[in-house]
């Protein structure tokens, strides 16, 4: 009885393993790097020659003249590449809770005292998350725009100029990307 | 929680429901041998095969048939996994998996469970991706709809013998379903920023961080497919938390779509087979509810936030930690319980990280048995097995026999049905209980108090229930987890699939009543809460205990301020 089978159990595993792991995958992504190449290549940015980055992917900045991305649980570096993760520290964790305390005084101490946006004292899933909320970025603004020596009303008008809206309200956050804010920093005209 | 996230949980629940009409009256066309727009190359699949389209099998043949292919295509991910180093499309040399990790791996992929105990961007080539994991996503998922077509098949009429051809539904199901949806998707998530490409990592050179290597690779293919076949096997380690698998709110909104439809569509095209439509909308509408209680459950523990990083100063707009900010609290959350309702196990933030008690509602998701609407396939006739314990307990409150659908619902039916549910329970339970008083397990987790238990309760529910989604924080890749969950993968596929192809031969064999004044009625609400009831009591019940140790317990001591 198991005789029989043999033949047609093996056989669809070998066809199907043609189709969908040799032949569908070579037209698909020939076609994809035909059509769509920036995207198929991982939406690189490019400057002075040398890849920089990713548009989709968050590094790591540090310093009061860029803005500043999420926390990242990724280790050597937050921001490693090529690795992804979160911390994982569940919510009643003691190492989760001293993180927060202390990116939470951090914060106060380079932006001044206010409201301390969730997002900026919380690692993100991939630890390569590329936005900031809207209202993390607008609390960082002035301080960028006081290391950089530019007016804080050019920096905030740069910030809402690039920020991403929820669509309808329901699609999505108010966001920033960190990445090209920080690249569109370096072209603004000094004040 | 707001009115925008509860707008946004409306908005998925209406295209996801809306699809599932017309995709499962294309489906019931699929099984039934209708649909034939690339008949050459299905012809020339038979010819090559050798199968006689015309077989018709009964259950023991279709169930040796799905077991045999099931193994030989296990046999060939585990040496491909091995031997990666050699095979092509690995760039970066990376090396063959371990025996025990292979094994893990291959038993997650072959039961559409898609547990990941290794480190994708570390540990597999884009070659072992495309050749073996990223076939074996179509594969398990188109034996789980087969499976699903083949106990459809046995109340379609009275006295039948056979429950279909398994090759022939295979194949049906992977060419017409599964692979166009697969590139449509896949075409939708390139133009949103998903690479493919065959590379495995390009140099960059950051701003402030210098020189640093960028895992790339062929990501949107396997992205489709591992959410529309509710695989859930991420091609980089942090899933579809990454912003290649899921580039924007948008692809997110797609994803969590596609991981629903097919569950959702089934029960429609039973409804076509059977030629009785209410009969699968009210499958359906049982499914929909559960799922739509979990998700906005969630979204309230989550949206809450965690009350001692509030106190610490932290604004109250909810618990972000492992979660990604272009998608927001609700739609993450969403994607998370939507994940575990189906055995997808895709997930887009880390549960691990998730409030006690926004966590408890994808673990006990997965406990209810996989049904809201669960695999693509298994979720289905898992629901049947419930809607036979249903009307088993509604003829017990009654005094009449049960019937599901003109067939008479005997002890022979109701013993195997209650195997297949205590199957499971027990490797659960017993499984996450063992590991917890061996030093191997406690070694393994990550979180201290009862968290440290939801992790290793989540671990054995997820692989016994083959949903692949993790409290990731636990330390997977041990002698102990590896064999164990992988064992429990196979046991929770097979061991409960096997029981209900013979549930499904049985009921076949029997001949179809009319219906009576007599006969208890199957559809309207009255089943549909009957069917809740029966899921929740029968599936959750009895794992309550256990779940009171964990995420209960822990919401309590969160809120009294205790920490571990």
């Amino acid at each position: 009885m198991i005789l029989r089978e043999l033949r047609p159990a093996f056989s669809l595993v070998v066809l199907f393993t043609l189709l969908i792991g040799f032949i569908l995958p070579g037209i698909f992504t020939g076609a994809m790097q035909a059509v769509l190449p920036w995207q198929a290549n991982g939406s690189l940015i490019r400057q002075n020659g040398q890849t920089i980055g990713s548009a989709l992917i968050g590094q790591n900045f540090e310093g009061p003249q860029y803005f500043i991305p999420r926390p990242s649980a990724l280790s050597p570096r937050p921001y490693t590449q090529d690795t992804s993760g979160a911390s994982n520290l569940g919510p009643t964790n003691k190492t989760l809770l001293a993180n927060v305390k202390q990116r939470v005084a951090a914060y106060l101490k380079a932006y001044g005292p206010g409201p301390v946006p969730a997002d900026a004292v919380t690692a993100s899933g991939s630890g390569l998350d590329p936005d900031i909320s809207l209202e993390n970025a607008l609390r960082q603004a002035p301080a960028v725009a006081n290391a950089r020596h530019l007016s804080a009303v050019t920096v905030i008008a740069l910030v809402e100029n690039m920020a991403h809206h929820p669509f309808l309200g329901i699609i999505g956050t108010a966001h920033v990307n960190v990445l090209k804010l920080n690249l569109a920093l370096e072209h603004l005209p000094a004040s | 929680m707001t009115i925008d996230g509860l707008l946004y949980i409306a908005l998925l629940f209406a295209l996801v429901l809306g699809a599932a009409f017309p995709l499962g009256s294309y489906m019931a066309a699929i099984f039934e041998g209708r649909v034939a727009w690339l008949r050459p190359l299905e012809m020339g699949f038979y010819r090559l095969a050798g199968i006689n389209e015309a077989r018709q099998m009964g259950w023991q043949s279709y169930a040796i048939a799905l077991l045999l292919l099931s193994v030989i295509h296990f046999g060939l991910l585990y040496a491909i996994l091995r031997l990666q180093y050699y095979l092509p499309f690995n760039p970066l040399h990376i090396a063959g998996m371990s025996p025990r990790l292979a094994f893990n791996t291959a038993a997650s992929f072959s039961t559409n469970t898609n547990w990941q105990a290794y480190v994708p961007e570390q540990q597999i080539s884009n070659g072992a991706q495309m050749l073996g994991l990223c076939v074996h996503m179509f594969l398990s998922a188109a034996a789980g709809i087969a499976a699903a077509a083949a106990v459809m098949r046995a109340f379609t009429g009275g006295g039948l013998k056979t429950l279909g051809n398994f090759y022939t539904d295979l194949t049906r199901i992977t060419l017409y379903l599964l692979i166009p949806g697969a590139l449509i998707a896949a075409t939708l998530l390139v133009l949103a920023g998903a690479p493919q490409t065959f590379a495995q990592a390009v140099q960059l050179h950051t701003l402030q961080s210098g020189a640093q290597p960028l895992a790339i690779g062929p990501v949107a293919f396997q992205e489709a497919i591992k959410e529309l076949g509710t695989n859930g096997g991420g091609f980089f380690n942090a899933n579809s938390a990454h912003p290649f698998e899921n580039p924007s709110a948008w692809t997110n909104l797609l994803e969590n779509w596609l991981l629903l439809v097919i569950g959702f569509a089934l029960p429609i095209a039973f409804g076509h087979m059977v030629k009785d439509k209410l009969q699968g909308r009210t499958l359906m509408a049982a499914m929909a509810i559960i799922l739509a209680l979990g998700c906005v459950g969630a979204y309230a523990a989550e949206a809450a936030g965690n009350p001692q990083q509030i106190a610490a100063g932290v604004q109250a707009n909810g618990n972000w930690e492992g979660k990604e900010m272009r998608f927001g609290i609700a739609a993450s959350t969403t994607f998370n319980v939507s994940a575990t309702g189906t055995s997808t196990g895709a997930v887009d933030s880390f549960t691990d990280s998730y409030t006690p008690l926004g966590g408890e509602v994808p673990l006990f998701l997965m406990q209810l048995g996989e049904v809201t609407p669960g695999g693509v396939g298994s979720g289905f006739y898992t629901v049947i097995v419930f809607a036979l314990l249903s009307v088993f307990v509604a003829g017990l409150m009654v005094g009449r026999t049960p019937e599901y659908l003109g067939k008479k619902v005997q002890a022979k039916e109701i013993k195997l049905a209650m195997l297949g549910v205590l199957i499971l329970t027990f490797f659960i339970l017993a499984g996450a209980g063992f590991s917890l008083v061996t030093p191997s397990g406690v070694a393994s987790l990550a979180n201290g108090g009862p968290h440290g238990l939801s992790e290793m309760l989540y671990g054995w529910t997820s692989a016994t229930e083959n949903n692949g989604s993790a409290f990731a924080g636990l330390s997977a890749d041990t002698p102990l987890l590896d064999y164990g969950l992988g064992a429990a993968m196979l046991f929770g596929r097979f061991a409960f699939m096997v029981p209900v192809l013979a549930i499904a031969g049985s009921l076949a064999a029997k001949p179809k009543l009319a219906e009576s004044a007599g006969t208890f009625p199957t559809t309207g609400p009255l089943f549909t809460f009957l069917l809740i009831g029966v899921i929740i009591i029968l599936g959750g019940l009895q794992f309550m205990p256990a779940d009171t140790l964990g995420p209960i317990a822990e919401h309590f001591l969160l809120y009294a301020g205790k920490s571990f």
